[in-house]
């Protein structure tokens, strides 16, 4: 974990990233056989194909993602729940875990009432079907909402979950991070105030090495109490 | 029209030695200065200063794009409002859209539509702001490049940045970059964007006359100053991105509450006054 703070090379739209034999991975394009950034990012490179994480950018749902949403509006039948994309998401009755009467969908979700849901299916024109048929899925009460960056969610989580989990035991709060940018946190105001600062950290320097220990240092210094998480 | 009359008959723009009224030769820019990354609540943004052009761009998107009906299910639509503030010339200008201003924004997204890739972003509308604050001639080039790095900012993807210069001819003489005065009393003013990286032309108008000849080093003269300001564009991309980086490693991080043996009622108005901090920030 040395050298924390160096940053990786940011490549800007439309710099050279690779030239031949080289394959463009996410965030490039390739124009008469150079690889070219397609946006603002960090480049990363491995196995022959030269890729760039974007720093900013938009939330575009992937099917099977879990995410955080709140519910905007609702029909005899459906949800419209919104999850931080550029297009309405639907719920429908019948993905949700209740069995829903005709016309009585508010009586399991109200309009600004929080879900945690997956992406059901994004078709070629990008229209979205969410479900909550899933054991994780479930309505979110108390605990409140955090917005971060959405590019910057797999930093949140860590490798193989490593810093949610640091931040999860260091806390004893309960996380959960949905893929489109929204957390949600439940725990005693005063862990839970630390977990905000923690995922902030990691929000503002996402690009730094050495992130975790950084955060493990912070949480540490401000006595998180380490508390094991309430079953 | 009552200040030209003022102006003497044998007022030269460009004197025998080839230098201008500002003191700059024919193929000098004005100073141009940008930064990215000025504005909190938009998704990405810029700002420029461009001789005495003070010019902000603002990037939305891509988000839904509204009215419904301009939706296109195949690709997403590049939208720009160029604006002019009241104050920012010399007589007030009446706030509003207008023709030139209509004209201006519909140039400045058909420029943007030709490096953004709208096919990733079915059905969504890219919205590009730009607000003259200060203007003294060649705005519409100084809000495009600022719009451009606006754009990278916000992490929309694209081709390549639009870097805009525009070239005219004064006193018989074709130059770089036109200031208010030369614009005003020379004989043609030729805006153009291009694409740094491939040559490409996005934007071009022309305003008065220029012949084959002339206007083929009008055309060389912007795009040398195109690559110069490309240049600055991305400067102040990865001054925007290294900053923030020893901006953050340099600060440490705030203060949480301190709390170990405190009240519940102190600890309570302890956080309610860290959560405040948090909301003015």
């Amino acid at each position: 974990m040395e050298g924390r703070g160096s940053a990786r090379p940011i490549v800007i739209p439309g710099e050279a990233v690779g030239g031949r034999g080289v394959r463009p991975g996410p965030g490039t394009y390739s124009e008469g056989g150079q690889v070219y950034a397609a946006h603002l990012g960090v480049l990363s490179e491995g196995e022959g194909t030269v890729s760039v994480v974007p720093l900013r950018g938009q939330y575009l749902p992937e099917p099977g993602d879990a995410v955080i949403g709140v519910i905007e509006d609702m029909g005899a039948s459906h949800w419209l729940v919104d999850i931080n994309a550029p297009y309405p998401a639907p719920l429908h009755a019948t993905e949700s875990p209740w069995r829903v009467e005709f016309g009585d969908t508010a009586r399991y979700l109200n309009v600004g009432d929080a879900i945690m849901c997956h992406v059901l299916s994004v078709d070629e024109i990008k229209r979205i079907q969410l479900t909550m048929q899933d054991r994780e899925a479930r309505r979110l009460e108390g605990g409140q909402l955090l917005d971060i960056e959405p590019m910057k969610v797999p930093r949140v989580i860590g490798k193989e979950g490593s810093m949610l989990a640091l931040i999860r035991d260091m806390t004893g709060c309960r996380i959960y991070v949905g893929q489109n940018g929204r957390i949600w946190l439940d725990g005693e105001d005063r862990d839970t105030a630390l977990a905000v600062r923690a995922i902030k950290i990691v929000d503002e320097r996402a690009q730094a090495v050495g992130l975790t220990e950084t955060v493990r240092e912070f949480l540490e210094r401000h006595g998180a109490s380490g508390r094991p998480r309430p079953a | 029209m009552e200040d030209i009359e003022h102006i003497p008959k044998e007022l030269k723009l460009i004197d025998s030695d080839g230098v201008r009224l500002d003191g700059r030769k024919f193929d000098e820019l004005r100073p141009v200065r940008i930064e990215a990354g000025v504005l909190g609540r938009a998704d990405g943004s810029a700002y420029i200063e461009w001789g005495g052009n003070k010019v902000l761009a603002a990037v939305y998107g891509p988000r839904e794009a509204h009215p419904r009906h301009l939706q296109d299910p195949a690709r997403a639509l590049v939208q720009c409002r160029y604006n002019m503030a009241p104050f920012s010339v010399s007589d007030r200008k009446r706030p509003g859209p207008d023709r030139r201003s209509v004209e201006i924004s519909k140039i400045i997204s058909e420029a943007f539509s030709a490096v953004v890739f709208k096919e990733q972003f079915p059905r969504t509308s890219v919205d590009i702001f730009i607000e003259v604050l200060q203007a003294e001639a060649g705005t519409r080039c100084a809000g495009l490049t600022a719009a451009a790095v606006a754009l990278a900012d916000a992490g929309v993807p694209m081709r390549d940045l639009v870097a805009s210069c525009a070239s005219g001819k004064i006193g018989g003489v074709v130059c770089l970059d036109l200031n208010k005065d030369e614009d005003n009393f020379g004989e043609a003013d030729c805006p153009m964007a291009i694409v740094p990286r491939t040559g490409e032309i996005v934007l071009l108008q022309m305003d008065g006359h220029l012949t084959y000849d002339e206007f083929q080093k009008a055309m060389g003269l912007s795009i040398g100053a195109t690559q110069r300001l490309y240049e600055m564009q991305r400067d102040a991309l990865r001054r925007r991105y290294s900053v923030t980086l020893d901006e953050i490693l340099r600060e440490s991080p705030p203060e949480p509450p301190m709390a170990t043996s405190e009240t519940s009622a102190e600890l309570d108005a302890d956080f309610d006054a860290d959560l405040g901090r948090e909301g003015s920030r």
